[in-house]
């Protein structure tokens, strides 16, 4: 192994059951199904994917998400700012654990 | 402006070039699977035709645009066109048929000269005239601004490419300042009727992907372009076709250059549908090229890969000999067949 990430591997995804398949079988359905059109659209469920493939840092997600958004026709900055929002609830639940800091400097502190 | 892969002296101009890297993958990396093959294990093979619904004539390579998808290596440069004699030749050979629709492809077909004497007397043999026209040949010059009102006396069918709703992906593809140019002409069209309710003047939209990816489902972007185009331009349009890019000329070029070709190569035979593959448009469709010559579709004619049948020719036309042929097939029929398929007329699955 050269690399801990192939870019090739992401075609390996479905092979997952080789090991596991009633798992795999359940969890393919599941996806199939999550990204249906439904409550929402898949264009709208594709944009949320791409955002959380950067909060979770999966370079296979991003990969799979930038071609699957552009496909349904998604524009760069919707993407874009998508990404931003990941990254402002990945800032903010940072940021907001500074109160708990603030709790604790102030329940130490004269 | 670009120039034409032949203008460049480009190898990939040459038709046998193409096909020469089209089928390496088979040979060397040998995991793409041939394309007759596929249809074999779909029970398609030979693939037959059914009875011809449309004639697509292609009436020449000459265009005011050089789009960096174009399959047909077109642009101002390229000087084959057709003549009013092929014409005749086309007009002899329908009037023997019941095909109902015939579709003008080019290059810009409304640049060659004999284009509008040609719809006339389609028109006068009572068939369905579609044409593709590029939106921008309608503004790049006077003598064209009349175009869509000549288009609405003959209840031509009109079918354009715009890539996106957006100023930015489409002259990405198909140079700077079409979408302007684009987004008049439409306004134009609008104004005699054409995608207005009611008209029964039909102008569809064709969308292809700006890259080296697929097109998504075609009813929710043909909604997306409604929204738009209706709020940003006040355009209105009856269908969207959401086309495959097939990696023929210049959009193999493009893949290549751009470091894409076996990817994208690979996704579309892990989409091969067989479906799609029973719906191929070839099944219905027979092609004229600028001089004459019979093939089963465009992207055919322009790897010069005419019909397996005696008569390769339109003066030699014979509708019987025809039904009996095989279509011919090479790799690039990957991309007629993968997700819900692609064809002139939109999906097919």
């Amino acid at each position: 192994m050269d690399t801990y990430y192939n870019p090739a591997d992401l075609k390996k995804f479905g092979n997952i059951g080789e090991f596991q398949k009633e798992f795999a079988d359940k969890f393919f359905a599941y996806y199939g199904a999550v990204f249906a059109e439904g409550a929402l659209t898949a264009r709208e469920k594709s944009l949320i994917a791409l955002a959380v493939a950067h909060a979770v840092q999966c370079p296979y997600c991003i990969d799979a998400y930038s071609a699957d958004t552009l496909e349904k026709g998604c524009t760069e900055p919707e993407m874009m700012e998508a990404v931003h929002v990941a990254a402002a609830i990945r800032g903010g639940a940072t940021l907001v654990h500074g109160v708990q800091m603030m709790n604790k400097v102030k329940e130490l502190s004269m | 402006m670009l120039k034409s892969l032949k203008a460049t002296g480009n190898q990939l101009a040459d038709p046998a070039f193409q096909l020469t890297v089209l089928r390496q993958d088979v040979a060397e990396a040998g995991h793409l699977p041939r394309f007759a093959d596929k249809l074999a294990g779909a029970g398609l093979w030979p693939l037959r035709p059914l009875a011809p619904a449309v004639l697509q004539i292609n009436v020449g390579k000459m265009c005011n645009q050089v789009c960096k998808h174009c399959h047909v290596d077109a642009g101002p440069d390229r000087k084959e066109i057709m003549t009013r004699e092929t014409m005749q030749l086309c007009l002899n050979a329908l009037a023997q048929t019941d095909i109902p629709t015939v579709d003008l492809t080019g290059g810009a077909p409304e640049m060659n000269p004999d284009f509008r004497w040609f719809v006339e007397q389609l028109s006068a043999l009572g068939r369905q005239v579609l044409v593709r026209c590029n939106l921008t040949i309608i503004v790049a010059n006077k003598k064209y601004h009349d175009l869509p009102e000549f288009f609405r006396r003959h209840g031509v069918e009109v079918v354009s490419s715009l890539p996106f709703y957006s100023a930015d992906k489409t002259d990405r593809q198909r140079g700077d300042g079409v979408f302007a140019d684009s987004i008049r002409a439409l306004q134009m069209l609008n104004a005699v009727g054409y995608g207005q309710p009611g008209s029964g003047l039909v102008l569809n939209l064709v969308y292809n992907p700006a890259g080296a990816f697929m097109p998504g489902p075609q009813a929710a972007l043909e909604q997306q372009f409604k929204r738009a185009l209706s709020k940003d331009f006040g355009i209105a349009f009856n269908s969207l076709f959401a086309i495959t890019n097939i990696p023929v000329s210049r959009f193999l070029d493009y893949l290549i250059e751009s470091k894409n070709y076996a990817g994208y190569m690979e996704k579309l035979v892990t989409a091969f549908n067989p479906t799609a593959a029973a719906g191929v448009m070839c099944r219905n469709t027979l092609s004229v090229s600028w001089d004459g010559g019979l093939y089963d579709c465009d992207f055919n004619q322009m790897l010069e890969l005419p019909v397996a049948s005696p008569a390769r020719h339109i003066r030699d036309f014979d509708a019987a000999a025809l039904a009996q042929r095989a279509i011919v097939v090479n790799q690039h029929c990957y991309g007629c067949t993968a997700g819900a398929g692609s064809s002139c007329g939109g999906t097919t699955a």
